[in-house]
């Protein structure tokens, strides 16, 4: 069929099941945003690229589809680094389509060209510059399946503006050839014999999964394996949901921020089962003295993580869709209640734990983070997806908000982007309309992508948005706190800006709380209306998130009390 | 330090290399060498790197993300399987009348070759392994050096099963 560079495009995203576009036009990109124009193609119009990048990150998560962004050349393309970076962080599957300057004109430093390809190399799973539009079908084509497969990832794809206008014969390629991946991840299953006869001998062994288990889809898996074995469970932040936040033997996350029980117990133990997560210097405190006492099994897709950070002893590379069905059958097959055996470490584990579950104390009328957290869960039904910023409230946020199902509680674990979380949240609610999307963000990261909440209206995106206000840098702030002196630079934000006449402003509705009976009297109506509001939450200034492993620490040497 | 000479199979497409020695680069991986060429298939190019490793595990570190490269077909570590590895060095030396004889002589010692001579000067080529290159490199500092190019090592199994099939 005869079609031109950008028709060719819109058709190879139809071929891939791509219901909707985030992104923003420019120069170089007109051709294919005419094309999107006369065939009305889905596309929300951010206020920003950045929002854009990241509205496709939150779709994805949420729906567990590719996002795709469109951006223009240069400056558009240069604002979706960021994004990219988040999303290669968290293995998120996004692809990107860039407009490039023309042919003739690459190289020439000529108007707004940037080398994509070159600053993309780092944050992406693979990249491609298409100069000719007969590579333009499979490149996209194998983009989509390298995104997907394996270890998922962003993929960007920058085209020369000239490709989008030349007509050529449009064949979409019916098979993927590359020599160097394959995209299936099929291990050796002696290797989970090893891990079976690890946790035959072991006394104390503990359960630890990661966001690997949301990227595969495995969570059931996962809790059938859990329930056959009966001993204590933990997750980094990005595994939230996998197991229900209520199964009596989750010990909550562990790490920098996470719970007294679950960093106590991975001290403890004899045997850590990592599941589909990547020892990141925020779970594990010094690395050096990381679970002294434990061998390490780690169940695990991509092998450049086996001994990156931590030393493991039993390794079991391949797809968890592949891996957990095998270990299940295998600990299945053996006659010997595990659950039975474990059940003086577990519950040994679990009293621990309850001595210092995450809380907060209630001062005089002011809202307390923890308070408005869970108010904000006991007004949520059970398929609420959370969604945060980075900073404070996000810790906050994961420490007090349950989450009961995978791909409902979505956050930059890796990269840390302040401005994540208002597109993130957009996107997350434009991929799944019939759940209920709160974001949780602070006064600072607000401020990062506030521009979005123009797109919001403009769309009637039903989300609430909650701003956790200290009027402080609040993460920056504990740590000026604690470590220099009560030296607050530049973390104030004691400024005049004023969230619900920004929110009036930009076309969404606003409401202040200030006093703790609000949670009360006003914030269920707020929450249970339609369309999108903004919630300002004033919160006392000098709140820390704890626990806290402070940096060079152990793990067990947390820093406890209230929050 | 230990050093291990890499055969790396990647497909011959542009971008290919930036994608190589990027990783390399933001990694922290140190590396010695690395040279890149066409071979026996048009579509695949093989790149040799020489790194620099502290211990076996930052290796695998340095295998296992390079095989992360979608363009990455193949890694072989030569230096673990019975190889031939040569470099070739290009080495430009001051030559007087009085210590050219002089200079040949070290030059047949080496089994290297003068392919450039001037009444200033002369250039040595020759290829060996590179201790063997070091070594002519060390004897020729004794007489003036102008400057010096070697194209990092490369290396080929020894017997008749290829990288691409090892």
């Amino acid at each position: 069929m005869k079609m031109n560079g950008a028709q060719a495009v819109l058709e190879c995203l139809r071929k891939e099941g791509v219901d909707l576009i985030f992104g923003y036009p420019g120069g170089v990109v007109l051709k294919l945003y005419d094309e999107i124009y006369k065939e009305n193609f889905p596309h929300i119009l951010t206020g920003h690229e950045q929002g854009a990048v990241h509205a496709a990150d939150g779709y994805a998560r949420a729906t567990g589809k590719v996002g795709v962004v469109i951006a223009t050349s240069g400056p558009g393309a240069a604002n979706l680094i960021t994004g990219i970076a988040t999303a290669n962080m968290d293995s998120i599957p996004i692809v990107c389509i860039t407009g490039q300057v023309a042919n003739p004109a690459i190289g020439k430093d000529s108007f707004q060209e940037v080398d994509v390809c070159g600053i993309t190399t780092p944050i992406t799973k693979h990249n491609y510059l298409v100069k000719n539009v007969k590579e333009l079908p499979r490149v996209i084509k194998e983009a989509f399946f390298i995104a997907r497969t394996g270890r998922p990832g962003p993929v960007s794809i920058d085209v020369a503006a000239d490709v989008f206008n030349t007509e050529f014969d449009f064949n979409y390629p019916e098979e993927i050839k590359l020599r160097g991946y394959s995209g299936k991840y099929i291990g050796d299953s002696s290797e989970i014999d090893e891990v079976i006869s690890a946790i035959e001998k072991s006394e104390k062994p503990i359960i630890f999964y990661g966001g690997g288990v949301t990227l595969s889809d495995t969570s059931e898996e996962l809790r059938k394996i859990a329930q056959k074995l009966g001993c204590p469970i933990t997750s980094t932040i990005m595994g939230l949901g996998c197991i229900d936040a209520n199964e009596k033997n989750y010990l909550h996350f562990a790490g920098m921020h996470g719970s007294y029980g679950a960093n106590m117990a991975i001290q403890e133990s004899d045997l850590i089962i990592a599941i589909g997560m990547r020892f990141s210097d925020r779970v594990t405190g010094r690395v050096a003295d990381f679970a002294p006492n434990a061998k390490i099994v780690h169940f695990e897709i991509d092998p450049a993580e086996f001994n990156k950070n931590v030393r493991v002893d039993y390794k079991v590379l391949g797809d968890l869709r592949w891996s957990l069905p095998i270990f299940r059958e295998k600990l299945n097959s053996i006659q010997k209640d595990f659950a039975a055996k474990y059940k003086n470490w577990t519950q040994s584990v679990l009293e621990k734990a309850a001595t210092h579950p995450f809380s907060y104390q209630n001062e005089g009328d002011q809202i307390k983070p923890g308070a408005l957290i869970i108010k904000i869960n006991e007004l949520s039904d059970e398929n609420t997806i959370a969604v945060t910023d980075v900073g404070q409230h996000q810790m906050w946020a994961a420490q007090f908000f349950k989450t009961h199902q995978p791909r409902n509680f979505l956050t930059s674990g890796g990269l840390g982007t302040m401005g994540y979380g208002l597109p993130a949240a957009m996107g997350a609610k434009l991929g799944c309309p019939d759940k209920k999307v709160i974001l949780f963000t602070g006064d600072g990261s607000i401020m990062m992508n506030i521009q979005e909440l123009a797109t919001i209206a403009d769309h009637d995106i039903d989300l609430k948005v909650i701003i956790v206000h200290n009027f402080i840098l609040g993460m920056v702030g504990q740590w000026q706190r604690l470590f220099y002196n009560h030296h607050y630079s530049q973390s104030e934000l004691k400024g005049k800006r004023d969230f619900v006449k920004i929110a009036e402003a930009m076309g969404v509705k606003g409401y202040r709380l200030e006093k703790s009976e609000q949670l009360e009297t006003d914030l269920p109506k707020i929450l249970s209306e339609k369309g999108c509001a903004v919630i300002d939450v004033i919160i006392p200034e000098e709140e820390n998130v704890l626990p806290m492993v402070p940096g060079g620490k152990r793990l067990d040497q947390m820093l406890l009390g209230t929050n | 330090m230990k050093k291990y000479i890499l055969a790396v199979l990647v497909d011959n497409k542009p971008g290919v290399l930036t994608h190589v020695s990027g990783l390399i680069s933001r990694r922290a991986f140190n590396i010695e060498s690395i040279s890149a060429g066409y071979t026996e298939e048009p579509s695949v190019t093989r790149i040799n790197i020489v790194v620099s490793v502290e211990n076996e595990n930052e290796l695998d570190q340095v295998v296992n993300q390079l095989s992360k490269l979608i363009d990455v077909i193949k890694i072989v570590n030569l230096s673990k399987a019975p190889s031939i590895e040569r470099e070739l060095v290009m080495i430009k030396v001051k030559a007087s009348k009085e210590n050219r004889a002089d200079l040949v002589n070290v030059v047949n010692i080496f089994r290297a070759n003068i392919v450039d001579v001037t009444s200033e000067n002369v250039v040595i080529e020759m290829t060996g392994n590179q201790g063997k290159i070091d070594a002519l490199c060390e004897v020729l500092s004794d007489y003036e050096i102008v400057e010096i190019a070697r194209t990092g090592a490369i290396a080929l199994s020894r017997g008749p099963i290829p990288v691409k099939k090892m």
